[in-house]
């Protein structure tokens, strides 16, 4: 009840794994851990999707919808209708 | 045809601690910046080992001061002054910039090995293998927090303690400036639009709201039930405009029984939405909520919120003609 945080975007395909271990060291949430020298997901709830692993998967093993989980950022992109700035433009964003 | 090397120290100096306490507040926010390139640390070799960290002042602050004592470089990459996290998660601290920031500081020329320890938190921006492929330097991920890395440099190896992003009080105490900053302009409004509407007390219970969303929900989080940040504001939010509610029947012992009833219902119904609304806003300064997680409480709650306060406001007008 009341956690909207139990699925996410997070996708492991355990055939594609090398076993580098780049996974279990960029996560910050330990979803990952080596199991017989193939990662393996054992936190999947923990993702927050900011999209370490995939970037870092050489393989491409791991697939997830990375992005930053700020309702602010949403909802101002939904209000606007422009591109959701990861930590509102006029705050972060320079450029 | 290497650039020029600054020199830097682990030294944090009185002026650097003003910059940091300001950057806190949110003064001048895209000001607290140092000049990208390759700075070199103590008395650096070329085996010294090389450090990769965002142009934020307060992330290359982190890093020099964890440093005592260590012999190194610290390669600054261009985050337009954010930083590494927020800067990995927008691109900035990146493969891209990192292999180009490698060329125009010759840092190859500099260190003899081919070694990169680059902040955990940086991995969202950074492809490694792309990174070696294109520039010849392997990256090692160091550990999430600076403040590890004299224990890591020991061995090289970041324990799993080392590799996990944390939400502390401390942290959270941290951020409660830039969060009172960044509400100040709608609690006056709110309080202007209480007070004309309400008097004295509605002015009180509305910035009691907003306080307890800005202030108190980040000291509270983890203690506060449920997952759902918008839940955990609903049941601050209801804990806080309790005492408003309750106020309505000794405040107006004369009304009828009903109407007090309604009085106090129209302030249960405008308050918690309110703190639940800045309590759902705080999902972007957090370390552990996911976009999905995030779309979901919006859907889920916000319709529940702008219900609950329409509502509490057409009843609280519409009791300024009954009463």
């Amino acid at each position: 009840m009341f956690n909207q945080y139990l699925v996410n975007t997070l996708r492991f395909d355990a055939a594609k794994c090398n076993g580098c271990g780049m996974c279990v060291a960029v996560c910050p949430h330990a979803v990952f851990a080596m199991n017989h020298r193939r990662a393996q997901v054992v936190n999947p709830t923990a993702c927050m999707e900011c999209g370490a692993c995939q970037v870092n998967c050489p393989t491409h093993a791991i697939a997830v919808e990375s992005g930053v989980g700020c309702a602010a950022a949403m909802i101002r992109a939904a209000l606007t209708g422009r591109k959701e700035a990861t930590c509102g433009d006029a705050q972060c964003d320079a450029s | 045809m290497s650039q020029t090397i600054r020199s830097t120290t682990s030294r944090i100096t009185p002026a650097d601690c003003w910059d940091h306490f300001l950057a806190r507040w949110a003064i001048n926010r895209m000001g607290h910046r140092v000049e990208p390139g390759l700075y070199a640390l103590g008395s650096p070799t070329p085996e010294s080992p090389v450090f990769v960290t965002a142009n934020y002042r307060l992330s290359f602050d982190a890093l020099r001061g964890a440093l005592a004592g260590v012999d190194g470089y610290i390669l600054v990459l261009d985050t337009h002054g954010i930083n590494v996290w927020c800067a990995a998660g927008k691109g900035t601290f990146g493969a891209d910039e990192l292999v180009q920031r490698i060329e125009a500081t010759g840092l190859a020329e500099v260190v003899r090995h081919r070694t990169l320890i680059v902040p955990q938190l940086g991995a969202p921006g950074v492809a490694a293998h792309e990174v070696k492929r294109r520039s010849g330097f392997k990256v090692e991920y160091g550990p999430v927090r600076a403040a590890d890395l004299p224990a890591y440099l020991q061995t090289r190896q970041a324990t799993p303690e080392m590799r996990r992003v944390r939400f502390t009080l401390a942290d959270r105490l941290t951020l409660i400036p830039v969060e009172l900053v960044g509400g100040l302009l709608p609690l006056l409004v709110a309080l202007g639009v209480g007070y004309l509407l309400g008097g004295l007390m509605s002015a009180l219970a509305v910035g009691t709201a907003i306080l307890a969303g800005v202030v108190l929900f980040p000291i509270l989080l983890p203690w506060l039930p449920t997952a759902d940040l918008s839940m955990k504001g609903f049941i601050l939010g209801g804990a806080v405009a309790l005492p408003f509610a309750l106020a309505v029947f000794w405040r107006h012992p004369d009304w009828a029984g009903w109407l007090q009833v309604v009085a106090a219902l129209s302030l249960l119904l405008i308050l918690p939405p309110i703190t639940a609304f800045l309590a759902l806003n705080f999902t972007g300064s957090t370390t552990f909520t996911s976009r999905t997680g995030v779309r979901r409480e919006i859907f889920a709650y916000v319709p529940v919120m702008a219900w609950m306060f329409g509502i509490g406001v057409v009843l609280n007008l519409a009791l300024r003609f009954l009463s």
